[in-house]
């Protein structure tokens, strides 16, 4: 039965209501904010080096946490999936964990970890690498919190499509490597590149896990999240809130290259 | 290319999928594995193709050891029963699949794949995506894309399945005349006993993982070895313990000492065949295939008595088939079949 047209527009109005109130205020309201006074002074606020610096650092964290659990995530879920063994239920459980563990744990486990008491970090000191308040212990951050994705997105995708078209490919003489390239990936495409999305957002705004182990220095372990929470501590409006635009832009990005990469890779499978 | 198959066994988990199957299948021939569900058609089929992995005995394909190779290496066509479309690809991509594969080249590829694509019918439709082709067209192309690269021998797995009755009649039809064309070793797989014997000219039927018995269709009609097999080919009815098929029975209206009382239950009309439901006193129900003008002949009406005088009859308490009593006078039109009769499958 479809609900009368009162009850239809007065779901409508809900739910945009909802959005609205909660989603479409908030950040409008930073654009607003931000491009109260023009252009001049955001553009100004970000190409401070300490600025430039934070969006690199952010763009260095996407460019390693996000191939790297992307190849993991499809990996992963080929083995979930197509391999059925007992080991399965605990690596199933074990990849949910950085969805159950707030970032502050994670960040206080790596510090943990890597501290000057912890397991590896004496270690690692000797051989003269820096895991904590540096690049490589910000990176960890970035990929454990993000890891779930890809697997999570492309595990039912898996599942959905089955396992007659690999088959058919492999009586067809194609290896596994052949099947994996030209029948599996484009089938799961979809699934990854949604994960990709998602994992690729999480690296972009993680703050927690990456404040505890960056030690947030300005200009040396500041990505754009911490720039725009320091800014904003420091009663730097035009910085924090300009801030926010480039992050919510580099967000926007990432879904748009995806979706033009999905329609392309299937193009370009079709022509090979 | 001939295949055997020597004592294969396969279990899953408590399931015994093959328990202790041979099955010879001479080279060029079109062969029916013909079974219920579960009793190990399938499997048997995936085995042979490298699909599924044996526990026990050998699969040989043309002479050859292949039980250790695997599927990418057995140079088998496959056809699956939901298609197994590549769906991100065009037809002519799914069709041109096994050559790219093959390194073929790109003028060669195109040939090749149209050639094919007219042989199936789809000629025209090279552009399409499987999404926009009926469930007949699909089937087609995963045959044609199972023929491109040239198989040794081609395994059917339940092909027409999915597929409602006039496509399906269509496409047997089809399928054995695309066989006398190309003449590669077919086996298919089937649980409809009138699919079987339309297409095939071997059958091997299945039950519980085991081969009941192989030969062709003739010899398993007139001769089946055991009671699952004359009940799974063909018709039949239980005369206490013999077994009589439709058209062996004769319906008369004056008794004698071989005949039993039965009452005219049901008269349905199906085109040139007539179907008589009768019951018999102990309240068996049997049905007797008449032809229309036996039908006028006899002038039955429903409700009324009858008398049945089975033909021919089996029973299978002994190791032979022994005749009812007045199978003296074959009327069976089927009777000729015996000539033919090979130790073949």
């Amino acid at each position: 039965m479809s609900p009368t047209a009162p009850a239809r527009w007065g779901l409508r109005t809900l739910a945009f209501g909802y959005l609205g109130l909660l989603l479409l205020a908030p950040v409008g309201m930073i654009f607003y904010k931000t491009f109260e006074h023009g252009l001049s002074a955001p553009i100004e606020a970000m190409t401070t080096p300490d600025a430039l610096h934070s969006i690199w650092l952010t763009l260095l964290m996407v460019a390693v946490a996000v191939p790297l659990n992307t190849v993991f995530g499809i990996g992963c879920a080929l083995l979930l999936v197509r391999h059925r063994w007992k080991g399965n239920a605990v690596i199933d459980g074990v990849i949910n964990l950085p969805f159950a563990i707030s970032p502050i744990v994670i960040g206080l486990s790596l510090f943990l970890l890597y501290g000057n008491d912890g397991w590896f970090g004496p270690t690692l000191s000797e051989w003269g690498i820096q895991v904590l308040f540096s690049t490589p212990g910000m990176i960890l951050a970035s990929i454990f919190v993000s890891l779930p994705f890809v697997v999570r997105e492309v595990v039912p995708v898996l599942q959905e499509i089955g396992t007659e078209q690999e088959q058919a490919a492999s009586t067809l003489g194609a290896n596994g490597w052949q099947t994996f390239w030209r029948i599996t990936l484009p089938a799961i495409r979809w699934g990854v590149a949604y994960g990709v999305v998602l994992t690729t957002a999480r690296v972009l705004g993680e703050f927690g896990a990456v404040t505890i182990v960056s030690g947030s220095i300005s200009g040396e372990t500041e990505t754009l999240p911490l720039f725009v929470a320091k800014a904003f501590e420091q009663f730097n409006e035009e910085a924090a809130y300009a801030g926010a635009i480039v992050l919510a832009l580099l967000a926007l990005t990432t879904l748009l290259l995806m979706s033009v990469g999905g329609r392309k890779a299937k193009q370009v499978k079709e022509e090979s | 290319m001939g295949i055997a198959v020597e004592g294969a066994q396969k279990r899953f988990g408590d399931f015994q999928a093959l328990d202790d199957v041979s099955i010879d299948v001479p080279d060029g021939s079109l062969t029916a594995l013909l079974g219920p569900s579960g009793s190990g058609k399938s499997t048997l089929l995936r085995a042979i193709a490298g699909l599924e992995e044996l526990d026990g005995g050998q699969v040989v394909i043309d002479g050859k050891d292949t039980t250790r190779t695997p599927a990418q290496k057995r140079e088998v066509g496959f056809v699956f029963q939901h298609y197994a479309a590549f769906k991100h690809m065009t037809v002519f991509g799914n069709v041109a699949f096994g050559l790219k594969i093959r390194k073929w080249e790109k003028a060669k590829t195109s040939d090749r794949v149209h050639e094919l694509l007219r042989l199936v019918q789809l000629d025209g439709l090279a552009e399409r995506y499987p999404d926009q082709l009926s469930g007949g067209q699909r089937q087609r192309m995963a045959l044609a894309r199972a023929l491109a690269v040239e198989p040794q021998v081609l395994l059917l797995d339940e092909p027409f399945g999915a597929l409602d009755a006039k496509v399906r009649k269509d496409l047997r039809s089809w399928l054995r005349r695309l066989h006398d064309e190309t003449g590669v070793t077919t086996i298919f797989v089937t649980h409809d006993q009138e699919e079987a014997m339309d297409v095939a000219e071997q059958l091997v039927v299945m039950n519980q993982g085991r081969v009941e018995q192989s030969g062709t269709v003739d010899e398993l009609y007139e001769h089946p070895a055991n009671e699952f097999v004359m009940s799974f080919v063909g018709e039949v009815n239980r005369l206490g313990d013999a077994f009589v098929r439709p058209h062996d029975i004769e319906v008369v209206l004056d008794p004698d000492e071989r005949t039993e009382e039965a009452m005219v239950q049901r008269i349905v009309a199906l085109g040139f065949e007539i179907r008589v439901e009768l019951v018999l006193g102990d309240g068996t129900e049997v049905w007797a295939q008449l032809t229309r003008a036996e039908l006028q002949r006899l002038e039955l009406r429903e409700g009324q008595i009858a008398y049945l005088r089975p033909v021919q009859a089996k029973s299978f308490n002994g190791s032979s088939p022994s005749h009812a009593p007045g199978a003296s006078t074959p009327q069976g039109s089927r009777d000729g079949g015996d000539a033919e009769v090979s130790a073949a499958v």
